[in-house]
């Protein structure tokens, strides 16, 4: 695991707002394709910018950030959005079209395939009809379909957010925060559907997650941010508790 | 047990010196705008008298008369959602334009309010007078005139909604790959589509009326038999006009109401 090929390599990757603000500061780590990675910090130190910038939602400063071995800096136009197709993202809020049928919602993640005028028609082919049930099958929604979003419960919410991901046939999922709105076991759920798309499908899941007991339940690998900085990097075999304590303490402390 | 200390108030927070303050500055401002407009409000009620005279006049309707207006009461319909349908679908990419949330480039989007602003600065009344003198009287002259009115109109109420709209699914979209035409699309316009479809109805119901006042200019529609009536002292046949265009505008908001709460 450890040794197979980067799919993500950060290399100095600086982040300065333009405000002033530090959000990433001199970030150096590959991610390996088909491992689960957790990001854990406090809220602010730039776990969520860590993460945009991976399908550039978020523009760096300096540095390179390279997607399977190409330097993602310079991407524009069509080049930006066959990145993004191939990577997935899951946010805290879920950021489903609420109005919109669980089966449009699902549909929309698969847009970047169609041409426009496509996409505006609503003219998507049988087989990704099909293909959008076959999303909500695997996160166990099938019976959601022609539901309207914003009459599901968050958990299932989320869920449908998955699908949509799905529909990209990503390489790679990004999940910002997934469970911070969620209950327990929703968030179990969740969390449950990221492993196993992990597992089954090989994509390289990177999680941000407050709960440091989720990340060791969950995460091949640990990282921790404080104030933009990397400062923890461990495989779940050598994390401790005390660890991460540290983590967010050292940072506590300081506030 | 202790009681818990109370954070002080500044002094300005205990005398609520700025609800005072903007209260004063607005009264000011509003006695001022009347001593130098000369507006008086003594006239108002002495020439009360005057108004009562005109309803008594008007409190015998010629309902006989319905018969004649029906008609120019249909084409005023018509003109009014002719007018608003053109000018509210002009409105779409120019609101898209002026939403500060959806374009971020602050010259495109200056321009643009600018020119909507210079539209509606445009009197409707002018418009008419410039429109009826192009095409000649009739209702081409008046849907042409309620089509720029609403579009200056509907393009503000517009691109102040998508300016509230949440910008959780575009961003999700634009996470997917998806070009800016297809976030519009999915994201933006599923959001305000019952906003849109409300205040598109708010235009019409303003324009049935707005269309009444054209008329004046030989712009078509019921306007022209409520100068004629006006004209010839037939206070009995406004009356009935009034009565009609006030059934229009009642439908017309009944649907609206119903509509909206069906979109919902």
């Amino acid at each position: 695991m450890e040794q197979a090929t980067p799919i993500i390599s950060f290399k100095g990757v600086n982040k300065v707002y333009n405000n002033g603000t530090v959000g990433l500061k001199d970030i150096s780590f590959d991610i390996p394709r088909g491992q689960f990675l957790v990001v854990v910090g406090l809220s602010g130190a730039g776990k969520s910018t860590l993460l945009r910038t991976i399908n550039r939602m978020h523009e760096i400063t300096s540095g390179e950030i390279t997607v399977e071995d190409e330097a993602i800096g310079d991407y524009k136009g069509k080049a930006l959005r066959l990145l993004r197709r191939k990577i997935g993202m899951i946010f805290q809020g879920f950021n489903l079209i609420n109005r919109s049928s669980v089966e449009k919602n699902v549909l929309s993640g698969r847009v970047s395939y169609y041409a426009t005028w496509k996409t505006i028609l609503g003219l998507f082919s049988k087989a990704d009809k099909e293909k959008a049930v076959h999303a909500l099958e695997r996160v166990n929604l099938v019976e959601k379909l022609y539901t309207r979003a914003d009459e599901l419960s968050g958990g299932q919410q989320q869920r449908v957010a998955i699908a949509r991901t799905l529909m990209q046939d990503p390489k790679i999922i990004l999940a910002d925060e997934p469970v911070a709105s969620l209950d327990p076991l929703t968030t179990k759920t969740v969390m449950d559907t990221l492993k196993r798309l992990n597992q089954e499908d090989g994509i390289t899941v990177i999680v941000n997650l407050h709960s440091v007991a989720l990340a060791r339940e969950y995460a091949d690998r640990i990282i921790g941010l404080r104030a933009g900085q990397l400062v923890y990097d461990q495989p779940i075999a050598k994390v401790t508790v005390d660890d991460l304590d540290q983590i967010y303490q050292a940072e506590g402390e300081k506030a | 047990m202790s009681t818990p200390t109370i954070p002080r108030r500044s002094w300005t927070q205990r005398y609520h010196v700025k609800g005072i303050g903007w209260t004063v500055l607005l009264l000011v401002l509003l006695v001022a705008s009347a001593q130098m407009t000369g507006v008086n409000v003594g006239m108002f009620f002495s020439n009360l008298g005057q108004f009562t005279n005109l309803l008594v006049r008007m409190s015998n309707p010629a309902w006989d008369y319905t018969a004649v207006i029906i008609q120019p009461l249909l084409e005023t319909i018509q003109m009014a959602i002719l007018g608003t349908t053109i000018g509210a679908a002009f409105a779409i990419p120019f609101a898209v334009l002026s939403a500060s949330n959806l374009i971020h480039n602050r010259w495109l989007r200056g321009l643009t309010r600018l020119f909507l602003d210079l539209v509606r600065t445009l009197p409707d009344l002018l418009l008419a007078a410039i429109f009826v003198a192009i095409f000649g009287i009739g209702s081409t002259a008046g849907v042409i005139t309620l089509a720029i009115f609403s579009f200056g109109m509907v393009s503000k109420l517009f691109y102040e909604v998508i300016e509230t709209i949440d910008m959780g699914p575009l961003e999700a979209l634009e996470s997917v790959g998806a070009t800016k035409i297809t976030i519009i699309w999915y994201a933006v316009l599923p959001q305000i589509l019952n906003q849109f479809v409300s205040y598109f109805l708010y235009t019409l119901e303003i324009n049935v009326r707005a269309s009444t006042v054209l008329g004046y200019l030989g712009a078509g529609g019921i306007g022209v038999f409520l100068q004629r009536s006006l004209n010839e002292f037939n206070y009995n046949q406004t009356a009935v006009i009034i009565l009609a265009t006030l059934v229009v505008v009642l439908v017309i908001d009944g649907v609206s109401n119903h509509l909206r709460r069906v979109l919902l």
